[in-house]
C-alpha cells in the first residue's frame, strides 16, 4: 500500500525532473506576475508591505493553475491514468500520492522562493512568517482543490479555461483567510486562530478531496 | 429511500408526475405573485429611514433565498445521483442549476440596486453581496461543465460532484467573506438584517417568498420534464407522446 | 470465468449493442470481431470497469466486479490503445513501475523480458524516443510479467510486424493451456487452433433500435 503511494510518487518527480520546464515555468510565471505589481502602482514600501498579501496569494493561486494541468493530462493522453485506475489499490490513495507529489513540485517552490518575494515588497519578517506560514498550509489545500477541477475536466478538449472558472471560486476561503492571518501580523496581532481555521481545512480536504478526485476521474475516463 | 424512490427513477414516471405537479405550481405561482407584488409594491406602509426604495426587499429577499434553496436542492439531487446511481437525479441538478442561477442573478441585482439609494454606489463589497456573487460564480461553473460534456449522462455525473463539492465549500466561502468583511468595513449594520418588521410589512414579503418558491418549483419542472424528453428521445413513450401531441394538433386545429 | 450478462451501451444517445451476454472460460481465447465503430474497445471498457453500462453487468469468477474492484484488478490484465508507458521513462522503469504497482507482475528479469520483446539495447533511452512499434512492445512486455489469469487486450497487434504477432500468439496458447482467459480484438486472422478460439461478432444495431 505504502510501497504503491511512494512508487507512484517517485514515478511523478522522475518524470518531472526529465522536463523541467514544467517545474520551472510556473514558478517564474509566479514570480514575473509578482514583479509587475511595483511597476504598475509604483515603490512607495508602505504601499508595497500594504498589497503584498493579496498579490502573493493571488500570484500563487494563478500560478498552481498553470501547473494543473500537468497534474492527469499527461497521463490521460499516454493511458497511465488508465492503468492507475487498473490497479488492486484503492484510486484515492493513489491520486493522493499523485497530488502530494504534484504539490512538491508546485507547492514547495513557492514556498522556497517566497523569501525573494518579500523582500521585493518590503515585508518584514514577522509579516513574511505569517506569509510563509500560510502559503505551508495553503498550498497543498489548492492543490487538492485543483486536482477536483482537473479530474473533472481532463477528458475535455478545452478544459484549461473551465478548469480557472471551476477552481477559483473555491479557492476564494484560502485567499481570505490566508491574506487576513498576515495582514494581522503586519499589525503586530495574533493570528493562530486563522491558521487554525486553515489548518481544519487543510484536514478535511485531504480527507475528503480524494474521493471527489477519483470519482471525477471515473467519469472523465469513461 | 431507495424503495420510495425507485418508482420515479423511471423516465416515464418522472415525467408524467413532473407533468401532474406543474398546474399547480403554476397556479400557485400566478396567485401569490399577484397578491405579493401588489400588496408590497403598493399597499405596503413606505419605510420611515428608507422611504419607497425598500420595497425591492420584495424582490431581493425571495430571488436571494430562492437561490439558496435552488442549491440545496441541487445538493440533495446530487447526493441521491451519486450515491444511488439515480439518473432522473442528475437530471434535477441540470434542470435546477440555471434556474438557480437566474435567481441568483436577480438577487445580485435588486442588492447593487438597492445599494444606489442606501449608500449612494452601485456596488459594495457587502458581505451578503459578495457572497451572492461568488454563489454565482459557482453556479456559472456548474453550468459550464455540464455543457462542455457531449455525453449528457457523464455531464450529470460530472455536475453533481461538482455540485457536492461546492456545498461543502458554500458555507466555508459565506462565513469567510463575512469575517473579510467585518474586518474591512467596520461594524456597519447589514441593511439586510433588520432587527423587526412592522407585520403589514411583513406579510407581503413571505407570500413574495412562497411566490418565488413556486416560480423556482415552475421553472424547475418544466425544465425537467425538457430535460427528460431530450435525453430520452429514442425511447417509446417519447416517440408516442410526440405523435399523440401531433395527432391532437391536427384533430384540434380542424 | 468472465460472465456478461444482458450488457447495454449507450454513447451520447446512440446505442452501440443492447443486451449482450457471454461467458469465457478458462483457457479460452475470444475474438471480438466487428467493423470499426461497432462498439468493440466500449465493450471492453464496460469489461474491465473503466466505464459503466447504460444497464446489465459484469461478472468474474461469480462475484459482481463492480462491487470489489481490487480483487477483480488483481486478477486482470488491460491493455488498451493508449499503451501507458511514460514518455518520460526509460522502457525499463517503466516496466519497474508496473511491476512495482500491480503485485501479480512477477518478479521477473525485466532485461530478459525485454530482450523477449524485442528491445534489446534499447533499455535505457526514454520511450518519447522509441518507435511506436516499440512503444507498443513495451507494453506487450508486461504480458510475460504477470501472473493474471484474465488478459484484455485491445488491438495488442497494432503496429507490431509479423514475427512480433507470431511470438504473441504463441504466448495466448500458452496462457490458455494454462487456465488463463485471453479476450482480444483485432482485424488480423489469428492463427490459433480453434478448438480454443471463439468469436464474439459486433454488428451494427439498426437505427431505430431504442435502449
Amino acid at each position: 500500500m505504502f510501497k504503491a503511494f511512494s512508487q507512484v510518487v517517485s514515478k511523478e518527480l522522475k518524470g518531472a525532473f526529465r522536463r523541467q520546464s514544467d517545474i520551472l515555468n510556473p514558478i517564474w510565471f509566479f514570480i514575473i506576475v509578482v514583479t509587475l505589481f511595483p511597476l504598475g502602482i509604483g515603490t512607495d514600501p508602505a504601499l508595497l508591505k500594504r498589497i503584498a498579501p493579496g498579490i502573493i496569494w493571488v500570484a500563487a493561486l494563478l500560478a498552481a493553475l498553470l501547473s494543473f494541468e500537468r497534474l492527469f493530462k499527461d497521463d490521460f493522453i499516454d493511458g497511465s491514468l488508465e492503468q492507475l485506475m487498473l490497479t488492486r489499490y484503492p484510486l484515492p490513495w493513489l491520486v493522493s500520492a499523485k497530488v502530494f507529489a504534484h504539490w512538491l513540485l508546485t507547492g514547495l517552490p513557492v514556498l522556497l522562493v517566497s523569501p525573494l518575494l518579500a523582500t521585493f515588497l518590503a515585508l518584514d519578517v514577522e509579516t513574511y512568517w505569517a506569509l510563509f506560514l500560510t502559503l505551508l498550509i495553503g498550498t497543498p489545500i489548492l492543490s487538492l482543490l485543483g486536482a477536483i477541477g482537473v479530474a473533472l475536466t481532463v477528458g475535455l478538449r478545452k478544459g484549461g479555461i473551465l478548469l480557472s472558472l471551476i477552481m477559483l471560486p473555491l479557492s476564494i476561503p484560502i485567499l481570505i483567510f490566508s491574506t487576513m492571518a498576515i495582514d494581522a501580523a503586519a499589525y503586530g496581532q495574533s493570528y493562530s486562530g486563522l491558521l487554525a481555521l486553515l489548518g481544519a481545512m487543510l484536514v478535511a480536504s485531504i480527507t475528503l478531496s480524494p474521493f471527489a478526485i477519483a470519482a471525477s476521474l471515473r467519469v472523465s475516463v469513461s | 429511500m431507495w424503495k420510495w424512490l425507485h418508482p420515479y427513477a423511471k423516465p416515464e414516471r418522472s415525467y408524467q408526475l413532473a407533468g401532474k405537479l406543474l398546474p399547480w405550481f403554476t397556479v400557485l405561482t400566478i396567485i401569490t405573485f399577484l397578491v405579493g407584488s401588489v400588496w408590497g409594491l403598493v399597499f405596503a406602509p413606505a419605510d420611515y429611514q428608507q422611504g419607497d426604495s425598500f420595497r425591492i426587499i420584495y424582490i431581493h429577499v425571495p430571488a436571494a433565498m430562492m437561490a439558496m434553496v435552488a442549491y440545496s436542492s441541487m445538493a440533495i439531487a446530487a447526493f441521491i445521483a451519486l450515491v444511488w446511481q439515480i439518473r432522473m437525479a442528475e437530471m434535477t441538478v441540470a434542470a435546477t442549476a440555471p434556474v438557480g442561477a437566474v435567481f441568483t442573478f436577480i438577487a445580485l441585482f435588486t442588492g447593487a440596486a438597492w445599494g444606489k439609494p442606501m449608500w449612494g454606489a452601485w456596488w459594495v463589497w457587502d458581505a451578503r453581496l459578495t457572497s451572492e456573487l461568488i454563489l454565482l460564480f459557482v453556479y456559472l461553473g456548474i453550468i459550464a461543465l455540464y455543457n462542455a460534456f457531449s455525453d449528457k449522462v457523464l455531464a450529470g455525473r460530472a455536475a453533481s460532484i461538482l455540485t457536492l463539492v461546492g456545498v461543502i465549500n458554500l458555507p466555508i466561502i459565506h462565513y469567510s467573506v463575512v469575517w473579510w468583511n467585518t474586518l474591512h468595513q467596520g461594524a456597519t449594520i447589514s441593511k439586510f438584517e433588520k432587527p423587526s418588521m412592522a407585520p403589514e410589512m411583513l406579510w407581503p414579503l413571505i407570500i413574495m417568498i412562497v411566490a418565488f418558491g413556486a416560480f423556482l418549483g415552475t421553472l424547475t419542472l418544466m425544465r425537467f420534464r425538457n430535460e427528460i424528453l431530450a435525453r430520452e428521445n429514442h425511447r417509446p413513450w417519447v416517440t408516442a407522446l410526440i405523435s399523440d401531441i401531433n395527432m391532437k394538433k391536427l384533430t384540434g386545429e380542424k | 470465468m468472465l460472465h456478461c450478462e444482458k450488457l447495454t451501451c449507450v454513447r451520447e444517445d446512440r446505442i452501440l449493442f443492447k443486451d449482450l451476454s457471454f461467458t469465457v472460460n478458462p483457457g479460452e481465447i475470444v475474438q471480438v470481431e466487428g467493423p470499426n465503430g461497432v462498439g468493440k474497445t466500449s465493450l471492453f471498457r464496460l469489461l474491465v470497469g473503466l466505464s459503466s453500462p447504460y444497464s446489465g453487468q459484469v461478472l468474474w469468477n461469480g462475484n459482481l466486479t463492480s462491487d470489489d474492484r481490487e480483487s477483480f484488478y488483481q486478477e486482470l490484465l488491460y491493455l488498451g490503445h493508449k499503451s501507458g508507458v511514460k514518455p518520460e521513462l526509460t522502457a525499463l522503469e517503466n516496466l519497474q513501475f508496473f511491476q512495482q504497482v500491480h503485485p501479480s507482475h512477477r518478479n521477473a528479469d525485466l532485461w530478459q523480458v525485454l530482450a523477449k520483446v524485442g528491445l534489446a539495447g534499447y533499455e535505457d533511452i526514454t520511450a518519447s524516443q522509441l518507435s511506436a512499434g516499440q512503444l507498443r512492445r513495451v507494453a506487450l512486455a508486461r504480458l510475460w510479467l504477470n501472473d493474471c489469469p484474465l488478459w484484455i487486450l485491445d488491438e495488442p497487434f497494432t503496429a507490431i510486424d509479423k514475427s512480433g504477432v507470431a511470438v504473441l500468439e504463441e504466448l495466448f496458447i500458452k496462457h490458455a493451456q494454462n487456465g488463463g482467459i485471453v479476450v482480444l480484438t483485432t482485424h488480423q486472422d489469428l492463427n490459433i487452433d480453434s478448438n480454443l478460439l471463439a468469436k464474439i461478432t459486433l454488428t451494427k444495431t439498426a437505427d431505430d433500435l431504442y435502449v
